[in-house]
């Protein structure tokens, strides 16, 4: 990009600095996309005149087309926080990439004003400063999303740590209350979870409930027969319970093979089993002996 | 060359595994054990592997033929201790060690052996 539309635009941009600005503020909180129920005018105007001054100073450095270049640090950096603000606070991305599209107006009629006598110059500062406003908001657009998928990301990982619990039912009975879809990744966990739970606490026998899982098809059943395995493997039997008559019928249609492994249909019968197992028994107390 | 030591408890011997088992180490523990199995006339084997870290496919069949030999001389094999990475490792690996018994320590492995080993008595003695 030719350096006489670089400085035309920062002598422009110098001389009407405060209308522009002005201008620009105006534009955003009459605009539809305008949320005044997270923003309120005073930040707007206040990230609003960084970015300008930004830009202003980016381009006095002679770069007015490369914006992933070091002179575009500063004005990157601002929109990166309004952008990674607004992602959080639920704007929806074309909301947030107006902050930057909506400078268009007030900057192009600056130009006219200032340029009106030499039509070609103008055209020339006008798609200048159209690809450049577009990076920008492009690069607004991007930042938005990185945030929005760090969010994603981090939320994921918090649910994969809530969701693995595993309890001590009985002295050597462990019980593992699996709740969601189980993908490969989460299974892995879980499957972790279950078998450093075995050996810190020596149980010889695990339940794995799945009554709070929603689907099983055969990568689901693939995890648990894993699981079960490598419990064994260890030395540990597990139990599968909570298996709903859906489910049941599901796993008979798909061929899964669950003939090496104790199920039962609720937590409860399987407990009773564990009991057994490990020699412990359960014995009413007689209440209405005593009369 | 190093060896896996063999110790004779009454009438079961118990292997420990305490470092990385190389094919070669595997071998020979093989060609020793099933030779203490027959002079010594022990009637079952416990493996313990709680320190072991690392397996491959060859140690996980290893660990399948040794039991497999053993029951051919008439001996019980528990395999006691196993971690939990080692364990996915085989479940992953497809070796699924149908033959073999386990237990989570020595302690309670040795209770598995005895129960096997007094379940089948009556059988022999008779």
């Amino acid at each position: 990009m030719d350096a006489t539309v670089g400085s035309k635009l920062i002598q422009i941009l110098r001389q009407n600095e405060g209308r522009v600005l002005t201008e620009w503020v105006q534009h955003q909180v009459s605009a539809d996309t305008f949320r005044e129920d997270l923003v309120n005018e005073s930040e707007l105007r206040e990230a609003s005149r960084q970015l300008l001054a930004a830009i202003r100073v980016a381009l006095a450095r002679g770069n007015a087309s490369d914006i992933d270049a070091a002179e575009w640090a500063d004005a990157r950096e601002v929109l990166k926080t309004v952008s990674a603000t607004r992602a959080k606070q639920g704007f929806s991305p074309s909301q947030t990439a107006m902050f930057v599209f909506s400078l268009k107006q007030p900057l192009f009629s600056a130009l006219r004003a200032e340029l009106s006598r030499d039509p070609e110059a103008l055209a020339d500062a006008l798609w200048t400063t159209t690809v450049l406003l577009d990076k920008l908001g492009l690069y607004t657009t991007e930042v938005y999303q990185k945030s929005r998928e760090e969010l994603i990301t981090r939320q994921q990982s918090e649910l994969l740590e809530l969701s693995t619990p595993v309890v001590r039912l009985w002295e050597g009975v462990l019980a593992l209350p699996l709740i969601g879809t189980l993908d490969s990744e989460r299974t892995q966990v879980v499957m972790e979870n279950l078998l450093t739970k075995i050996i810190d606490t020596g149980a010889p026998i695990a339940i794995i409930d799945i009554t709070g899982v929603p689907t099983v098809d055969t990568l689901v059943a693939q995890h648990l027969l894993k699981t079960v395995a490598a419990a064994r493997l260890m030395g540990a039997d597990c139990i599968i319970s909570g298996i709903r008559p859906q489910i049941a019928q599901t796993i008979v249609h798909l061929g899964v093979d669950l003939r090496g492994v104790t199920t039962k249909a609720t937590l409860a019968d399987a407990f009773a089993v564990a009991l057994e197992r490990t020699g412990a028994k359960v014995v009413r107390a007689d209440v209405g002996r005593s009369s | 060359m190093d060896r896996i030591p063999i110790l004779k408890v009454g009438e079961f011997l118990l292997v420990s595994v305490q470092v990385d088992m190389h094919d070669r180490l595997a071998m020979t523990l093989q060609d020793d054990l099933t030779a203490r199995i027959v002079v010594d006339g022990a009637r079952g084997v416990l493996i313990d592997i709680s320190s072991l870290d690392v397996v491959d496919s060859f140690i996980g069949r290893m660990l399948g033929n040794i039991a497999a030999m053993s029951r051919v001389l008439d001996a019980q094999t528990v395999v006691v201790g196993m971690r939990p990475a080692v364990a996915i490792t085989l479940v992953e690996l497809g070796v699924a060690l149908r033959g073999i018994q386990t237990a989570l320590n020595v302690d309670s492995g040795m209770a598995l052996l005895r129960k096997r080993v007094d379940a089948a008595a009556p059988s022999a003695g008779s």
